[in-house]
């Protein structure tokens, strides 16, 4: 975490971020820019209206903030060490979000395309392995907290039903 | 004096953020036990992590230390 000098500066500094605001495509990216870098992919998670058929009126997510940060840095670590000249930021949004908000973005670069591609897909799947975040489906006629990353397990008795981190 | 805190559903079904909970020792695994039976809640899908790190179900936790039961995460 770029934050040695940062003692009360703005969170929007740090490379890895947990956020209650909307979150800015642009100063994601602007984290990672730089004379080195010949490519950058972001990927931008966005809420869905419709999952298996059913809407959805808007999302809640939920985050140990503290460890998700430490989490989002060791993605970034782990991204590090499989393809060592790529830069990588996360932001992740919690609280309330509607349908097409961004939920998260991820800015990598590199000098060369394919790495560039392949660190940022290796990014969003640890999180949604990793990184304590959960979020809560609101429907017109209901609500449940969602327990894993396939989106197909839900806890309508308060309980998981099965091992789902994997 | 171990502190424990609590996410999502769980956060719901005890209905509390933590959990204050006496004790000098004890395993991830048996803290599991002891909470899953006064809370009637079920905790075997769920991780423990103490002081912001996975542990395993073997780990010593002891007092002063921040536990927090994670269920299977849905970010992203």
């Amino acid at each position: 975490m770029d934050n040695e000098l940062c003692e009360g500066c703005f969170v929007n500094n740090q490379l890895f971020v947990i956020t209650k605001e909307p979150i800015s495509i642009e100063e994601v990216v602007k984290k990672v820019i730089r004379p080195e870098a010949g490519a950058v992919t972001t990927f931008i998670g966005t809420v869905r209206e419709f999952t298996n058929g059913k809407r959805t009126l808007f999302l809640q997510y939920e985050a140990y903030v503290s460890m998700a940060e430490k989490k989002l840095a060791q993605i970034g670590e782990e991204i590090k060490e499989k393809w060592p000249e790529a830069h990588v930021a996360i932001t992740h949004r919690i609280g309330k979000l509607d349908i097409s908000d961004i939920a998260v973005v991820i800015a990598v670069s590199t000098p060369h395309r394919k790495d560039a591609y392949e660190a940022n897909q290796y990014a969003i799947e640890r999180i949604k392995q990793i990184v304590p975040i959960w979020k809560k489906e609101h429907w017109e006629n209901g609500e449940k907290w969602i327990g894993n990353q396939l989106e197909t397990k839900a806890y309508p008795t308060g309980k998981p039903e099965e091992r789902d981190l994997d | 004096m171990i502190t424990v805190l609590l996410f999502a559903y769980l956060q719901e079904a005890v209905g509390k953020e933590r959990i204050e909970f006496s004790v000098e020792s004890i395993t991830a695994k048996e803290l599991k036990k002891v909470l899953e039976k006064e809370y009637n809640i079920d905790l075997r899908h769920v991780m423990v992590a103490v002081n912001e790190e996975y542990v395993s179900e073997n780990e010593f936790i002891h007092a002063g230390d921040t536990v927090a039961l994670i269920p299977p995460v849905s970010g992203g």
